[in-house]
């Protein structure tokens, strides 16, 4: 299966440098994750891991350790952040 | 200090610059900036005023934290009525104007008439004088600032001023104090070149802290809440470190980034415009775009963006004087010159975004309005031979080029000076000016955020994201994360937002504190610095008898319920792509929940018994 995995901010600095120029890295995955897997398989800082969208969907902290990605599903993490 | 108690008036018709007392009572109801200013606006303001006649007024005023300690301290306002809406209008900017006026010894200045010749307000402390500005007329902002600190031979004056687009009325024209800043939004700037009041120059030596309540427990009170904001992410690391332009990424992915005059929702493009764009190193120069944050006065999140043009982008080749490091760009600059005309070229927009600093018009508003321009081109309702060269959608030579044209009011760009809805009511298409009372949209579809359709049509001085910023809850999760999808339960976070908003706008302090602050670490800062006893309940209801108080301003003008809408494209065309595919707005429905909430009449009148709630 795969998966768009998109890290923002200062959080862009866990991709590997082929991500960092655009902010995303595909991934070809033989199992489906869910999202706390892809969090700790970047080794991603759990204070940084603030705003979780999949394919724009908010997804709360409480659903992470369930929520499987599918197949062509786009997981996108920002810490925490503002403007206006 | 907290207030100065005094305030000056200049009639500008006569010449005469009087020193008048703070109405003490007035500020025990409405505390500063916007509350308080727009009492004494709407106390002699006749609401059906032509905005552009001598008879409004203007009022530049400082809140009671304006010019302390207390972080983000130094904002201020313009009140008026604007002239791109017709409706009551207060445009907040930081920069270190504000706090200068209040070290003078100034509480606000109130404008009125209209001198005969232009003029600027030269203020050194008590001494204040009508100077002629004839020289500076049809000077630029930058070159204003610079001629008038040379003559008054003190590099530190603080002045804000307009631009040749407030002299020529574009009807967004800005009023930019301290290069980079604005009050950028409803015509204020327009208003001030009818009056033929180029700018206003300030030098206070008289300091601040001598009219703090309680010295000892402001300085605790202010210490604590910087803590609060240093201590959080927002902002303590993520405002300063990406600005506000990192929401550019989120905001495209959540698809709710307007695009090409609202068609779409997603930019492809967002990226190369976004914050994480700033910082990355050109291939041409191997700098990035991004010089470094700046902070307004006080401030202890510092959001600010300086950056510097490619000298080899072919907007600035044989310019050197864009060369420099310059204000911006910010979310919504960045948003309006780009995404919302297709326009991906960061170097194009920061040209552009320098352009409206210069000459003193808003990027938002010039920036949506080229967005319709391009659409009436798109459908071929404009023509190459009117515009002045080919405009579709995606031109960053178009852009640029009307941003020229509309800085110096010449050929189109008078045209672009009227804003989108006067300018598509020209060419027979107003359904395709985005925005509410003559004001143009911010950077967020209300088809992929729902609560902010209901906050723009709304908003008591046309759309607008900083009257109700419901994005920090649907988005963001501040203070609690609520769907953006839905409609439930909006009417009564828009009217929390308004009225939670409106005291800060009167206390002084940026509403960015809000990202991390509530009322509560607001109230004992304000409760130690002024006099009165100012706790949670009679700030709450100052915010909701602010709200109010332009509301019932606004219905005397002529505003009605009609006016409280969105472009037909937000009701009836879905988004096509992203979350919110297949939606549209829900205002018709959240509406007259609002109004229920706000305890106005189905046309929405505030009722007898709401007016009488809130001492109006």
């Amino acid at each position: 299966m795969k998966v768009t995995f998109k890290l923002f901010a200062t959080l862009q600095d866990y991709l590997p440098p082929e991500g960092r120029k655009t902010n995303a890295l595909s991934l070809d995955l033989a199992e489906a994750p869910t999202v706390d897997q892809l969090i700790t398989r970047f080794s991603l800082p759990e204070k940084l891991v603030h705003l979780v969208l999949i394919d724009g969907n908010f997804v709360p902290p409480a659903e992470r350790a369930g929520r499987i990605l599918r197949d062509g599903e786009t997981l996108a993490i920002w810490p925490p952040v503002a403007g206006g | 200090m907290a207030w100065n108690k005094k305030f000056l008036r200049v009639n500008l018709s006569t010449g005469s610059c009087k020193t008048e007392a703070l109405n003490m009572e007035w500020a025990q109801e409405y505390l500063g900036q916007r509350g308080l200013a727009t009492k004494y606006f709407v106390e002699e303001v006749d609401p059906k005023v032509d905005p552009l006649s001598p008879d409004n007024k203007l009022i530049m005023t400082t809140g009671p934290l304006t010019g302390t300690v207390a972080s983000t301290g130094g904002r201020y306002s313009v009140v008026t009525k604007g002239a791109l809406t017709g409706a009551i209008a207060c445009s907040n900017s930081g920069g270190y104007f504000g706090a200068e006026l209040k070290f003078a010894g100034w509480d606000m200045i109130i404008f009125e008439g209209k001198a005969a010749k232009p003029v600027y307000l030269s203020i050194e402390d008590d001494k204040v004088e009508l100077r002629d500005a004839a020289h500076l007329w049809g000077k630029t902002v930058f070159q204003t600032e610079e001629i008038i600190k040379k003559s008054h031979q003190d590099p530190q004056m603080r002045i804000c001023s307009i631009g040749r687009a407030g002299e020529s009325g574009v009807k967004f024209a800005c009023i930019v104090n301290d290069l980079h800043r604005a009050a950028g939004r409803s015509g204020v700037g327009t208003v001030m070149g009818a009056k033929n009041l180029k700018a206003v120059a300030v030098r206070g030596t008289k300091g601040s802290g001598g009219a703090i309540k309680d010295p000892k427990a402001f300085m605790a009170a202010t210490k604590a809440a910087k803590k609060v904001l240093a201590d959080n992410a927002v902002t303590g690391q993520g405002l300063p470190t990406y600005g506000t332009q990192v929401l550019m990424n989120v905001i495209n992915e959540m698809g709710a980034l307007p695009t090409r005059n609202h068609r779409d929702v997603q930019f492809e493009d967002a990226r190369k415009i976004s914050g994480e764009a700033m910082h990355e190193k050109r291939p041409t120069d191997g700098k990035s775009h991004l010089v470094t944050n700046a902070a307004c006065f006080g401030c202890t999140i510092a959001c600010g963006r300086i950056s510097r043009i490619d000298e080899t982008h072919f907007s600035v080749v044989n310019k050197p004087e864009y060369w420099g490091a310059s204000g911006g760009l910010e979310y919504e600059a960045a948003w309006a010159l780009g995404s919302a005309n297709g326009v991906g070229d960061l170097e194009a927009l920061q040209y552009a975004n320098v352009l409206c600093n210069e000459d003193g018009f808003d990027p938002i508003s010039f920036g949506a309005t080229v967005a319709a321009a391009m659409e009436l081109y798109d459908l071929g309702i404009l023509t190459k031979e009117q515009i002045g060269l080919e405009a579709p959608f995606g031109s960053a030579q178009a852009l640029i080029t009307l941003a020229e044209m509309t800085a110096k009011g010449e050929g189109f760009g008078k045209e672009l000076g009227l804003g989108s809805a006067r300018l598509c009511a020209k060419y027979g298409r107003p359904e395709l000016s985005m925005g509410v009372k003559s004001q143009e949209f911010p950077a967020y579809d209300s088809r992929g955020i729902q609560g902010m359709g209901l906050a723009y049509a709304t908003s008591n001085r046309g759309a607008c994201h900083l009257r109700g910023y419901t994005v920090a809850s649907e988005v963001l999760g501040i203070p609690v994360k609520t769907d953006p999808l839905v409609t439930e339960g909006k009417a009564d976070l828009v009217k929390a937002f308004q009225d939670a908003t409106s005291v800060f706008d009167s206390a002084g302090v940026c509403v960015f504190t809000t990202f991390a602050w509530t009322l509560a670490d607001l109230q004992p800062q304000l409760d130690a610095a002024c006099e009165g006893n100012w706790t949670m309940e009679k700030l709450a209801l100052l915010g909701e008898r602010v709200w109010n108080m332009e509301r019932v301003f606004n219905n005397a003008a002529g505003f009605t319920a009609k006016d409280d809408d969105l472009p037909p494209r937000l009701k009836n065309e879905p988004a096509k792509t992203g979350p919110a595919k297949g939606l549209v707005n829900g205002v018709d429905k959240m509406r007259p929940e609002y109004y229920k909430v706000r305890g106005w009449s189905p046309e929405g009148v505030p009722t007898k018994e709401t007016l009488d709630r809130l001492g109006l």
